[in-house]
C-alpha cells in the first residue's frame, strides 16, 4: 500500500478542512483499504472520521429512523429500535459481508462508494431517504448518480442518513456465494405515499424499478408482477450472471421480497 | 510517522509506526507475533482476524494509527499458563485444521462467535465462519470443533 498522511478528525469542521481532491474519508475502512492496496485508489491524505462522536448512532422518532454515517453494520442488524421500525433493514445489514467485516464496515462508507453490488443503495431508494451532509440533505434518487458515484463534493461528510418508516418492506437479494455482495437485490417498501422497488446489482447503479412500483400499486401481491417485462437491455453481464438471467432474478426476487412484506 | 499506544495480549505496548501501517503487519513485522497470519491481505479470507476492544476484527484492514488507545489480543494471548484455550483444545481433539494457515483466524473468530451465542447450531457456526476461509476445505472438523468448544465453554 502507498503511504499518505494519516489524520483523525475531532469534528466534522476539521474533516471538512482537511480534504482535497487527493484525500479520502475513512470511516470502516473496509472497501478503501483493500482498493488502496490493490492499486485501485490511492490518496495523499486519509482523514479518519470514527473518532467523530455525533456521526454514529441510531435515533427512531415517529415517521423516520436516522442512522450516524459511522454506525456500524453489525450495529444495525443488532439494534432493537430498528427491528421493530424497520426489520427489513436491521435484516439487509445482517446480510452484509461476513462478522467481521460487519463489525467494522458504515452505512455512511457504503453509500458514499456506491458499489453497484451494494445492498445500503437499495435501502435509500425504496425507503425514500434523505442524506444529511454537513452542506446539504440530499433525496437519495439525486444522491446515486452512477458506478462508483455520487453527487458529494470531496469536502462534503456525510452525518447521518434519514429512513422513512414504510407500512411494509422486505429486501431480498441473490448474493454472490463468495463474497455475499448482490448479484441482484430488490428492496420492496410500500409507504402511504406510494411504493419504491429498489434495484441493486443489476445495473451500473442502483435504481427505483417504476414498472414493477406500478404494477405493485395497482395490486400489491407478487402476481401483480407475472405480466411485468423486465428487459436485460442496459444490465451487467459477468462471471457471476448474464443480463438476462439477471433481469429473470430481479422479477424472481421481487415476488419474493413482495410475499416475505 | 505516528506514535500510538495499545494494549496487546494485557501488555502495554508503545510504537512509532508509519501512517499506513496496518494492525497485521504492526502485530507480525513490529511486534513478532506471526501467529496472526496474512492471507489474502484484502479482508476475505480472515486469516488475520485478531480481536480489538472485544470485537473480531480483519487486522490486515485497520490502520494501526487509529488504533490508539484499544485493546488487542491475538492467538497467542488466548493460552494461559501453559494451558491451550478450550478452542485451541477443541480444534486439536476434533482435527479441526489440515495445514493449519487458517487456523489462528479461525479460531479468533468463533471465540467471538462464543461469546455472544453460547450453543450455537451448525448452521450459525457456518454462517458465523462465512468470512473465515479453509482453502483445505475442512470444514466439517472446524464445525464439529466450534461445537466441542461450546460444550466446554
Amino acid at each position: 500500500m502507498k503511504t499518505f498522511n494519516y489524520h483523525s478528525a475531532k469534528d466534522v469542521k476539521e474533516a471538512s478542512k482537511l480534504a482535497s481532491s487527493n484525500s479520502a474519508f475513512l470511516a470502516g475502512g473496509m472497501t478503501t483499504i483493500p482498493s488502496m492496496k490493490l492499486g485501485l485508489a490511492s490518496y495523499k491524505d486519509i482523514i479518519d472520521i470514527k473518532r467523530i462522536k455525533k456521526l454514529s448512532g441510531i435515533k427512531v422518532s415517529g415517521k423516520t429512523v436516522t442512522i450516524g454515517a459511522t454506525t456500524k453494520h453489525s450495529e444495525v442488524a443488532s439494534s432493537k429500535d430498528v427491528k421493530k421500525a424497520i426489520p427489513s433493514l436491521a435484516a439487509l445489514a445482517e446480510g452484509i459481508g461476513d462478522p467481521q467485516v460487519r463489525n467494522r464496515g458504515t452505512i455512511g462508507g457504503s453509500i458514499a462508494n456506491n458499489d453497484p453490488a451494494a445492498d445500503y443503495p437499495s435501502a435509500c431508494i425504496a425507503l425514500n431517504a434523505t442524506i444529511h451532509t454537513n452542506n446539504r440533505s440530499i433525496v437519495a434518487e439525486k444522491f446515486f448518480t452512477g458506478m462508483f458515484e455520487t453527487c458529494l463534493k470531496s469536502n462534503e461528510v456525510i452525518e447521518a442518513i434519514e429512513f422513512s418508516i414504510p407500512e411494509k418492506s422486505s429486501y431480498q437479494k441473490l448474493p454472490n456465494p463468495a463474497s455475499r455482495y448482490a448479484i441482484i437485490g430488490v428492496y420492496v417498501a410500500k409507504h402511504k405515499t406510494g411504493i419504491n422497488v429498489g434495484v441493486t446489482g443489476a445495473k451500473s447503479c442502483v435504481y427505483n424499478d417504476k414498472d414493477l412500483a406500478g404494477a405493485l400499486t395497482k395490486n400489491f401481491s407478487s402476481s401483480a408482477i407475472d405480466n411485468v417485462k423486465i428487459s436485460s437491455s442496459g444490465m451487467n453481464t459477468d462471471i457471476h450472471a448474464s443480463s438476462d438471467y439477471r433481469a429473470n432474478m430481479v422479477k424472481a426476487f421481487a415476488k419474493k421480497a413482495v410475499d416475505a412484506c | 510517522m505516528k506514535k500510538i499506544a495499545i494494549e496487546v495480549n494485557g501488555k502495554k505496548v508503545s510504537k512509532e509506526i508509519q501512517d499506513h501501517t496496518t494492525l497485521s503487519g504492526l502485530l507480525r513485522d513490529i511486534l513478532n507475533l506471526t501467529g496472526t497470519h496474512i492471507g489474502c491481505d484484502t479482508s476475505q479470507c480472515g486469516a488475520c482476524v485478531v480481536h480489538v476492544d472485544g470485537k473480531s476484527i480483519k487486522s490486515c484492514t485497520a490502520l494501526a494509527a487509529d488504533l490508539d488507545g484499544s485493546k488487542v489480543t491475538t492467538i497467542e494471548g488466548l493460552a494461559s499458563n501453559g494451558k491451550l484455550h478450550p478452542m485451541q483444545e477443541a480444534f486439536k481433539k476434533m482435527h479441526g485444521l489440515q495445514c493449519g494457515f487458517c487456523t489462528p483466524g479461525m479460531v479468533m473468530s468463533a471465540v467471538d462467535l462464543l461469546k455472544n451465542k453460547k450453543n450455537p447450531s451448525d448452521q450459525e457456526i457456518r454462517d458465523w465462519l462465512e468470512g473465515n476461509i479453509c482453502r483445505c476445505t475442512g470444514y466439517h472438523n472446524i464445525v464439529a470443533a466450534v461445537k466441542e468448544a461450546a460444550s466446554k465453554m
